[in-house]
């Protein structure tokens, strides 16, 4: 009992997990273009696009595009003394820099997520990194996005540590198919990123009830800086949120995409970000595999014509996509 | 659709690539192995002469594509003397002409020669030999004495083995009795031979070489026969009817004639010397290959500068090095810094050695990434902190080459080979990781770039591998189709087996309980 032997890959695919490779070469390759990359990569277009469609998004403060700008800084956030640094084409979180206040006026000094200081300069040496490309695809130039930091709701409150809970929803044609919550541990140090030891935890499609965790690929039932559990927290809102999951689908034109969600305090579930290569850890999370929901949708798609409102897809979701037994 | 065409365009790439690496394999002897070496003969004939006064001119029979063998080079030697080759009636000669030689002169003919065939190729038929005339009783003893033998073979050869024994026999055959003398010269035994045969109508001819041996000096010809079987010519030992040439023997000219002939000689003397050199088994191929005319050696590397193939050498391996970080990422599902950065790191490990490369690339990058980290105190910008690195490798580099010289060392001179660009991009990539996701995922990272540079470079320097793709650089198709194939491949990944293990429990707990057995 020692040993944690590997899975065979046969009861893998029984299970309908979805490996990389599978998930490349079947899914991304298949159903979202190239072209359409740009929508979701560069997170300054994708917010525009989601405000279009008249979906909620962290409110944008400003832009900087060039080092000459960095300087307008504190012009640019005004009176906001919270905000978001972030590089437009960052990809996996890198690059983001969460300012929770103002230490001081004089020199100016902030305050960051983890309680630190940083200094105004720091602050204009991070950005002109993400400007010259340090955290963006390929090296390529980027811009820099100032914007509302979200005041996540006291939901998740217990069962976080620092940082922001969001909850992460895969869409397969314009289906939300699989959820979950991403919750923040001292590990993870305080970011929502499950390759950093945050944990992930499925949730019900139907109920929006958060199951069982994992972390690192193992179950957890109790979070481990809180201690409290982790399973049975209904997400409210749960019906609009896979409305807007699914609204995201239409306006990138991406068949296979994750939508990342927060709830704030006061403006509730706010687009964070989306993805064109989400991650498989949800199948983890939600210890099921996502082949057997996806064939269910294209199965249910043979028989529609595709105009489906958002609110019906997701309500069509919410029915058939329940945790599926095998 | 898609999926026959992907798979038509790697078989079709497959099997050009193994067929044409196969034919240059067989039919050209381009050796598989690299430690292979050819057995080819140096045969030297020293024409010794006494020359008289006034103008020389000698005619000297040279190899022509002799059975068994391939001529591979040959060469002159013959200070003062004017030369020219000309070829006639299917027979390659040398013309040496001098207008005053005095005394003694030696002229030198070499050549090379590899045996390339085990089969003697056929030729045309020449045609029924016209019957010598003969004056009775002479021709009816002939005849009678070709009845007799014709009654006792059943081909050709047979025939001419049976007619060579009678001619050679201690004695002989009444009928024949007559057209021998008793001390009859063994190249007079052919001729009888040759005429014997042209009365049953059977093409034959003489031909004359030389036995090789290793250091074989002072070697005289012999002379043999052929007879033609309607399809090829077939040796004949003039002396016993053994059918075929002894396997080191190699023909030199045909006909009843002297090898040389020379105007204004008054002696010559012909002698043969021969060794046995082992030659790289590539370089016959290619000289053999070169004489065949072969289109498809005009394109090979071997023709192309020294320096130039030392390149290709290098780069036709990178492209074995991408297959191979095809597999272990798509495959095995390590994770790696950079796509293709293990590839350019083995390629330096190629001169440092593995463990001496691994020691200096973990000690560069260690050291880079401390003074990264100082370097982000100063908060430069982005291009210029990249910049910053560079020369810091560098800089480490060239200490870490001058510490080593100092204690002996030499592995650390070959440290100037590494890729420091590369190097400066791993220790930028390194941190960003190190800083925005651990420690813990920067140091799996970069063990997993150094053991796929590793594996990489293990495969790369196999000296197998290096002659295989250098000598037929057409498997670089077969690397493609692989790559192509795999490039399909959407089953698992060895690592994600272990990390959707949470899926052996988890599976069975959501499973519905089994219904109750009602028995």
């Amino acid at each position: 009992m020692a040993i944690n032997w590997p899975i065979s890959p046969r009861r893998l695919r029984e299970l309908g997990v979805l490996g990389m490779n599978q998930r490349n070469g079947e899914f991304i390759a298949e159903m979202n273009s190239r072209r359409y990359y740009p929508l979701v990569d560069d997170k300054l277009l994708s917010k525009e696009l989601a405000e279009e469609a008249g979906l909620t998004v962290p409110q944008l403060y400003g832009v900087i595009r060039t080092t000459h700008e960095i300087k307008g800084l504190s012009t640019l956030v005004g009176q906001h003394e919270e905000f978001v640094i972030k590089p437009a084409n960052g990809a996996g979180g890198d690059g983001i820099l969460v300012i929770e206040g103002k230490q001081s006026d004089k020199p100016l000094v902030y305050r960051r997520s983890s309680g630190r200081p940083i200094d105004i300069d720091s602050i204009g040496l991070h950005i002109s990194n993400i400007l010259a490309g340090a955290y963006s695809l390929g090296g390529r130039p980027d811009v820099a996005l100032i914007e509302y930091r979200v005041k996540f709701s006291p939901l998740f409150a217990k069962i976080s540590f620092q940082g922001v809970p969001d909850i992460r929803t895969v869409v397969y044609r314009g289906h939300p198919v699989m959820a979950m919550v991403r919750l923040p541990t001292s590990q993870s140090d305080g970011k929502a990123n499950l390759h950093q030891g945050a944990i992930g935890a499925g949730v019900d499609m139907a109920s929006g009830r958060t199951l069982g965790g994992v972390a690192h690929n193992a179950h957890v039932t109790h979070h481990p800086d809180t201690h409290e559990p982790i399973s049975n927290i209904a997400i409210p809102e749960w019906q609009s949120l896979l409305e807007m999951a699914a609204k995201c689908s239409d306006i990138t034109g991406l068949g296979y995409i994750g939508v990342d969600v927060v709830l704030d305090r006061d403006l509730g579930p706010l687009i964070l970000e989306l993805n064109a290569r989400p991650g498989l850890s949800i199948q983890v999370a939600n210890g099921e595999g996502l082949r057997h929901r996806i064939d269910r949708v294209d199965r249910h798609l043979a028989h529609l014509d595709g105009h489906e409102t958002a609110a019906e897809r997701a309500a069509w979701s919410r029915e058939n996509l329940a945790p599926m037994n095998l | 659709m898609r999926r026959f065409h992907l798979l038509f365009v790697v078989l079709l790439l497959t099997l050009v690539g193994l067929s044409v690496a196969y034919y240059k394999h067989s039919s050209l002897g381009f050796p598989l192995t690299p430690d292979r070496e050819t057995e080819t003969w140096t045969v030297e004939a020293q024409i010794a002469m006494d020359t008289g006064a006034g103008p020389v001119s000698v005619r000297f029979a040279l190899p022509t594509a002799p059975p068994h063998y391939s001529v591979l080079d040959e060469s002159f030697v013959s200070r003062g003397w004017g030369l020219t080759t000309q070829s006639t009636d299917r027979q390659q000669e040398a013309v040496w002409t001098k207008r005053n030689p005095e005394g003694d002169q030696t002229l030198y003919y070499q050549a090379t020669v590899y045996r390339d065939q085990e089969e003697i190729e056929s030729s045309p038929y020449p045609g029924p030999a016209d019957p010598p005339k003969l004056e009775e009783p002479l021709k009816s003893a002939a005849e009678a004495f070709i009845e007799e033998i014709r009654a006792e073979s059943a081909d050709i050869q047979t025939f001419a083995t049976l007619l060579v024994k009678e001619v050679n026999a201690a004695r002989p055959h009444e009928n024949i009795a007559a057209f021998l003398k008793p001390d009859a010269t063994e190249a007079e035994r052919t001729r009888l031979a040759i005429r014997l045969l042209a009365i049953a109508r059977i093409p034959a001819r003489m031909s004359h070489g030389v036995t090789l041996k290793d250091e074989g000096r002072n070697l005289r010809s012999t002379t043999w026969l052929e007879v033609h079987n309607s399809r090829r010519w077939v040796p004949i030992d003039p002396r016993t009817g053994k059918v075929g040439y002894p396997r080191n023997f190699l023909v030199w000219w045909y006909g009843d004639r002297p090898p040389i002939e020379a105007s204004g000689l008054d002696e010559s003397e012909l002698t043969f010397a021969t060794t046995r050199t082992l030659r790289d088994a590539v370089e016959t191929a290619q000289l053999l290959s070169t004489i065949a005319q072969s289109r498809l050696i005009d394109f090979s590397l071997l023709e192309l500068p020294i320096d130039v193939q030392n390149t290709y050498r290098v780069l036709l391996l990178v492209p074995l090095g991408a297959l191979i970080i095809v597999l272990l990422r798509n495959i095995i599902g390590i994770r790696t810094f950079g796509t293709f950065m293990p590839v350019l790191i083995a390629l330096s490990f190629r001169e440092t050695e593995l463990v001496g490369g691994v020691v200096m690339f973990t000690l560069i990058v260690a050291l880079g990434l401390a003074i990264r980290f100082y370097l982000e105190h100063l908060k430069l910008l982005l291009v210029p902190r990249l910049a910053a690195v560079v020369i810091v490798v560098i800089l480490l580099m060239a200490l870490i080459s001058i510490v080593s010289h100092q204690l002996g060392l030499q592995v650390g001179l070959s440290v100037g080979l590494f890729p420091m660009v590369i190097l400066a991009m791993t220790i930028e990539r390194v941190s960003i990781v190190w800083e925005e996701h651990g420690p813990a995922d920067a140091l799996t990272q970069g063990a997993g770039s150094l053991a796929v540079a590793a594996l990489a470079y293990l495969v790369m320097v196999n000296t197998y591998v290096t002659h295989l793709f250098f000598v037929f650089p057409e498997l670089l198709l077969v690397v493609l189709a692989l790559t192509l194939l795999l490039g399909r491949y959407t089953g698992y990944r060895l690592t994600e087996l272990f990390r959707f293990r949470a899926f052996k429990t988890l599976a069975h707990a959501k499973r519905p309980p089994a219904p109750e057995d009602s028995r």
